[in-house]
């Protein structure tokens, strides 16, 4: 008990980083992703294999072979990066990749029939984008993001093998003082565990301010 | 080293290193399947403290990151007195990990099939076990396939996180490599061209799959 | 000759949350009888029929089936000797019209294969579907998904057969082709106890038709004694609003 109430401090310190790292992650991701899609969505053909290829080459690549690449092989190259820059680097590139999926899934599932029918109403097509797509495809987005929020939030914890000082390597510091494996790594698991649920409700909150009836897109994702 | 040096130095050691990978994926893949099934099973139909402890554990699994998980194994573990191999705790982790996030998949299936299935088997007569086991399981997992192997191949990239404890999966072979002829970025480049096209490979192989083997009774909550 | 009802349902009453859904409804079905349920929307006929066979747990109340109560005990035993037809039919979607017909006569009654093929092959002949034995479900029209799921529910020889809106999911010209196979059931001496708002089937084939609204029954008769002459005028005005719905007659 003692000991956890000693650790705490330090795995809370670890824990703020954690929460840079997730979101520096997503932001950047957010950043590239956004373009991607909608070329891959609107773009003509040239740019829309680009960003294809772009999309599903870093969905394919493991995270971690992600981060030794840009970690220990850009320097060779003259790139040379913090080990956290490097794992933000990393996770958004990744993370980029799967929100322009989600964006792009969001966008072609609003029908054809809604741009068609707000087209025969005289909107240009950037007023089509603007009142009619974007309002119903922000909304099938929030689920599957919030889920990519979760899996940023989970995989932040890779940055563990760069030496970037996170929750999981402030416990493992702690550990190599106490000797106390079991204890340390349950409590990481617990402020995970808090986090994910945390960032769950706030999404959840949002989608349910932005739900509109007959609009329900919960469904297990992973 | 030139590229095709460094390329024909590595490619053995990591193909070797695919290979284990490819066990552990498989491996986590298939048991996590049978252990997800169970879970599930239990999660929906079972009486309310089965159920309870199921979610519990689901939930536990899927909010935590899988590192975490294997580190409580591995380092955790020994404290009483289990010691597992690198090896060994990373199929129990992955197992572990996959069941939860393939459990939620079938219960997404279940629910997909809808409650008249049930009904209509306990109708003619079934016990709720035996209308589970050859009235809804049949269904929802022949619905699970596309979501299996997303999860296989899910499993492909994740696996390489055993390299973290020490299993020597590929991840670990590059690493290995990579710190002998300080050519990282070359090997790393390699490895993860690896992946890539095995992950392809798999991914395109697994809708051939699917197109092949739908049969007319897979569609479902169609009238 | 045997005078006990095959089905007997006393007082049964049913709550969701705090709405009555069945505020206490008795009813009785004679060897051979046909009886028809008809009632607005929402008034719990189809809470009724799933409360007999306990698909829905009933609040209280009794069901006897040839003089022997059904209890969760023995549900799973009474529910072979009862027939279940569902609105939206809820054929088994993994397996072909054959396999969803002696399904329940293979894994429930324990019947060999051969034997349980030829029970179902023979009541696929009955619904004029023996040629569709191998398709699935997804193969198959309204018309025909429905007839194999009542090929389904005589597999096992119920002593009595519930049919709930068994028409009411199918496109018009698919209707004809049902109800000409519940016609003939009715004839061969089946108790039925259906739910429909065909009346052109009531008119034909019931020996009773039972009103219902809010729970209660409010009216049972023959059918001339329903259509042309209703005890209370809910019924009447219920029935000509059918009438301009549905339209009255259909061959
Ligand atoms: N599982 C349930 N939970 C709560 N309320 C329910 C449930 N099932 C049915 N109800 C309610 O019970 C009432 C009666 O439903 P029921 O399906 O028995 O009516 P019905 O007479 O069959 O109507 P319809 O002609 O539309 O089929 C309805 O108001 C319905 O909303
Ligand atoms: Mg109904």
């Amino acid at each position: 008990m003692k000991l956890i109430v000693e650790s705490l401090p330090v795995l809370l310190k670890g824990t703020l980083v954690t929460i840079e790292l997730t979101l520096a992650g997503l932001t950047l991701g957010l950043v590239i992703a956004i373009p991607v899609s909608f070329f891959q969505v609107y773009g003509a053909r040239v740019p829309r294999l680009v960003c294809s290829i772009y999309e599903r080459t870093f969905r394919s690549i493991p995270l971690l072979v992600l981060l030794m690449l840009i970690f220990y092989g850009l320097p060779e190259v003259g790139i040379k990066l913090e080990p956290f820059f490097a794992c933000v680097l990393g996770l958004g590139l990744r993370s980029s990749a799967y929100q322009s999926q989600i964006f792009r899934g969001a966008i072609l599932s609003v029908g054809k029939g809604q741009s068609v029918a707000a087209l025969s109403l005289g909107m240009t097509r950037f007023q089509v984008f603007r009142h009619i797509v974007f309002p119903q495809a922000l909304r099938f987005s929030i689920v599957p993001w919030t889920n990519e929020l979760t899996i940023v939030l989970k995989d932040s914890s890779m940055a563990y093998a760069l030496g970037v000082v996170e929750l999981l390597r402030q416990g493992s510091y702690i550990i190599a003082r106490t000797y106390e494996p079991m204890l340390i790594f349950l409590l990481c698991a617990a402020i995970y565990l808090a986090l994910t649920i945390f960032a769950n409700r706030i999404l959840g909150f949002v989608e349910k301010k932005l739900r509109i009836p007959g609009f329900e897109t919960r469904e297990v994702v992973h | 080293m030139s590229f095709a040096e460094v390329f024909i130095q590595a490619i053995p050691k990591l193909l070797n290193g695919l290979l284990v990978t490819f066990y552990m994926t498989a491996f986590a893949a298939i048991f996590g399947l049978v252990f997800g099934t169970i879970l599930c099973v239990w999660r929906v139909y079972a009486n309310r403290l089965v159920s309870l402890v199921s979610t519990g554990f689901i939930e536990l699994i899927r909010g935590t990151p899988m590192l975490v998980q294997l580190f409580i194994l591995y380092y955790g573990l020994p404290v009483y007195g289990i010691r597992l191999s690198p090896l060994i705790a990373a199929l129990i982790g992955f197992t572990m990990n996959s069941a939860a996030y393939q459990a939620e998949y079938i219960r997404g299936a279940i629910h997909s099939i809808g409650s008249g299935q049930m009904r209509a088997a306990l109708a003619i007569g079934m016990g709720k076990w035996q209308a589970v086991r050859s009235i809804i399981l049949p269904q929802a997992l022949r619905l699970v396939i596309p979501a299996w192997t997303n999860e296989f191949i899910y499993l492909l990239k994740y696996t390489s996180m055993a390299y973290i404890i020490g299993a020597p999966e590929m991840m670990a072979q590059a690493k290995f490599i990579a710190s002998r002829n300080f050519e990282f970025f070359k090997v790393y480049l390699i490895t993860a061209f690896i992946y890539l096209t095995v992950v392809w490979i798999a991914s395109f192989f697994f809708s051939w799959l699917e197109r092949k083997l739908r049969i007319p009774g897979t569609v479902v909550g169609e009238r | 000759m045997n005078q006990q009802p095959v089905l007997k349902i006393v007082d049964l009453r049913k709550k969701y949350g705090t709405t009555e859904i069945l505020k206490g409804v008795s009813l009785e079905l004679k060897k051979g009888e046909t009886k028809v349920i008809i009632g607005p929307s929402g008034t719990g006929k189809s809470t009724l029929l799933l409360c007999i066979n306990r698909l829905v747990e009933p609040d209280s109340g009794k069901v006897f089936l040839e003089g022997e109560e059904i209890t969760p005990k023995n549900v799973h035993r009474m529910r072979q000797k009862i027939g279940f037809v569902f609105q939206d039919f809820n054929l088994f979607n993994h397996l072909t019209a054959l396999d969803n017909v002696r399904i329940g006569l293979i894994k429930v009654q324990k019947i060999r294969k051969a034997e349980a093929t030829e029970i179902a092959m023979e009541q696929l002949k009955k619904v004029g579907l023996a040629d569709k034995a191998h398709l699935y479900p997804s193969q198959l029209s309204g018309g025909q998904k429905q007839r194999v799921a009542i090929a389904r529910a005589l597999a096992t020889r119920p002593k009595v057969i519930l049919f709930d809106e068994p028409t009411s999911a199918l496109d018009p010209e698919l209707i004809g082709e049902v109800l000409s196979v519940m016609v003939d059931l009715a004839k061969s001496g089946m108790t039925m106890l259906v739910v429909t708002h065909e009346l052109g089937f009531a008119r034909s084939v019931a020996d009773e038709i039972v009103f219902m609204e809010n729970g209660v029954i409010v009216e049972q008769g023959t059918p001339s004694e329903i259509f042309t002459n209703p005890k209370t005028e809910r019924t009447r005005q219920f029935l000509r609003r059918l009438t301009e719905l549905y339209g009255e007659e259909r061959k």
